[in-house]
Parts: C-alpha cells; structure tokens; sequence
C-alpha cells in the first residue's frame, strides 16, 4: 500500500554556461520507488556533470528512500561523473538528511535558484 | 486533550501501512500541544520503528499484525510498537555515510539511529512472539511547545 512516486527529468543552464539535470520527485519515496529513481538517474547516462535532485513535491520520505539516494551518490562516486545538489527538503528532512550526513556528498539548498547558481 | 489517554491502531505487516501510525502519532501530538517541527520528529520515528517491525520483527508475513499503542501523560507522548519478532539485541550505530558511499557497507540501516536522534527516549525490548517492542516518548517541554 504505497503510494506512488513519480520522477521527472529536465534541463537547466548554468551562468557558465554548464548543463544541469534536474530529477523532480513527487509523492512518496520509499523501497518501492528503488528501480523508478535509479532508472531516471542512469537515464541521464553521463550526459549532465552536474545533477539536482528537486523534493519539492515529496509528501513521505523513509530511510528506505534516504538510501535510494545514497545509492545513487554511490554510483556518481564511482563514475566520477557528477557534482549532486538537493533543493525543496522541508526544513525537517534537511535535518534528517543532515543527521545521515548526505549533505557532505550533495550540498542542501534552500531552492532551485540558489541551487543553479552555487553550481 | 484529557491527559491518561490511550490509543491502540493493528497495522498489517504491509511496508506503506506505517503511515497510518504515523498519522495517528501525529493527530495525538497535535491535540497534545506539539510543535510542528516536534511533530515531524515523531512522524519519521514511529514510521521507522514500524518498517522494521514490519520488515524485520513480523518478516512482511501477513498472518501477523503489528501493534502501536500510544499512551499521554500530561507532559509526554508514549508510543510502542510490537510485533512478533525476537526483538533487537544490537544497539543503534551512527551510520557512517562515507563508507556507504564507497560501497562498503550497505546504504540501509539507518532506521533506529534516525529514531534515537528524533525523539527524547527510544528503547528496545526483546521478548517472546508478541511481546517484542520499541519504545519511543516524546515530552512536552518547559516552554509549552
């Protein structure tokens, strides 16, 4: 009885010109959302240096969704091939990101402007 | 909200049903006088602890029911969660992301850390089938949050 997560992908450009992924979540992000997430980020296939994962539209997050996202730091780490960045956290789930120590592998930001612009 | 009031909800051993303790953990925050962000705490706790009794205590066996009774004093939220497990016997580790990230350990296994930093007390019983707990209490502070 999980509620379904949707996962969107779309484009940005830095000042300097760089292309940014951005992979927007909705809905709930629990065991049940592994194969969704992981295939929309292998989906950018090398293809963006930099990706931002947007929470926005997240209405649950669990610990089992919490390591969907450290799986994927996992995989970036060993491609070398991308800088990550999170934006959209309720300020409760930054802390829990915080406490898990995500943020020392994908910087936190308070939205997706500051977010485009640190990168 | 009358202090001394009790609660009890049965969930099926279903991953996604920890929402519904969850949302009746927080309806009682709430009337209790919570804050949101002492709410959100809460939530994420009682979440965690039924995943893993759900997962881990009752083995996703839907046979079994896993029990959440949530218990006010006039200053704290109680809330256990049984199931029909053998019960925890390790303590909970601080998840060491670094290795996670370099594969070398897994990327799960941070539910009980998360439930020990979110609330005041978190404690874990072993006991026989049915008997088996994790208790968590949140407390109204000084201020009246």
């Amino acid at each position: 009885m999980q509620a379904a997560t949707k996962v969107t992908q779309r484009w940005t450009t830095t000042v300097s010109g760089s292309s940014v992924a951005i992979l927007t979540f909705s809905g709930d992000i629990s065991s049940a959302s592994k194969d969704l997430i992981l295939g929309a980020y292998h989906a950018l296939d090398g293809t963006a240096a930099k990706v931002l994962l947007d929470f926005r539209g997240v209405e649950y997050i669990n610990s089992s969704g919490i390591a969907i996202i450290i799986q994927m730091l996992l995989e970036a780490g060993k491609s070398g091939s991308h800088a990550f960045g999170i934006f959209g956290l309720s300020p409760h789930f930054q802390k829990v990101f915080t406490m898990v120590g995500i943020n020392k592998y994908a910087t936190l930001y308070s939205d997706e402007s500051a977010a485009v612009a640190a990168l | 909200m009358k202090s001394g009031s009790f609660v009890q909800v049965r969930l099926p051993s279903e991953l996604g049903y920890e929402k519904v303790a969850m949302s009746t953990a927080a309806s009682m925050a709430s009337l209790m006088g919570f804050s949101t962000d002492r709410i959100e705490d809460l939530k994420t706790a009682v979440a965690e602890a039924c995943i893993n009794a759900i997962e881990h205590g009752n083995q996703l066996n839907d046979s079994l029911a896993v029990g959440v009774v949530l218990s006010s004093t006039a200053d704290q939220l109680e809330v256990k969660v049984i199931d029909d497990g053998s019960g925890v016997r390790d303590l909970p580790t601080v998840p060491d992301i670094d290795r996670k990230v370099l594969g070398e350990e897994g990327p799960r296994g941070m539910g009980m850390f998360l439930i020990q930093g979110l609330v005041d007390e978190a404690e874990w019983h072993q006991g026989p089938p049915g008997k088996s707990f994790v208790r968590l209490v949140i407390r109204l502070d000084k201020e009246g949050q």
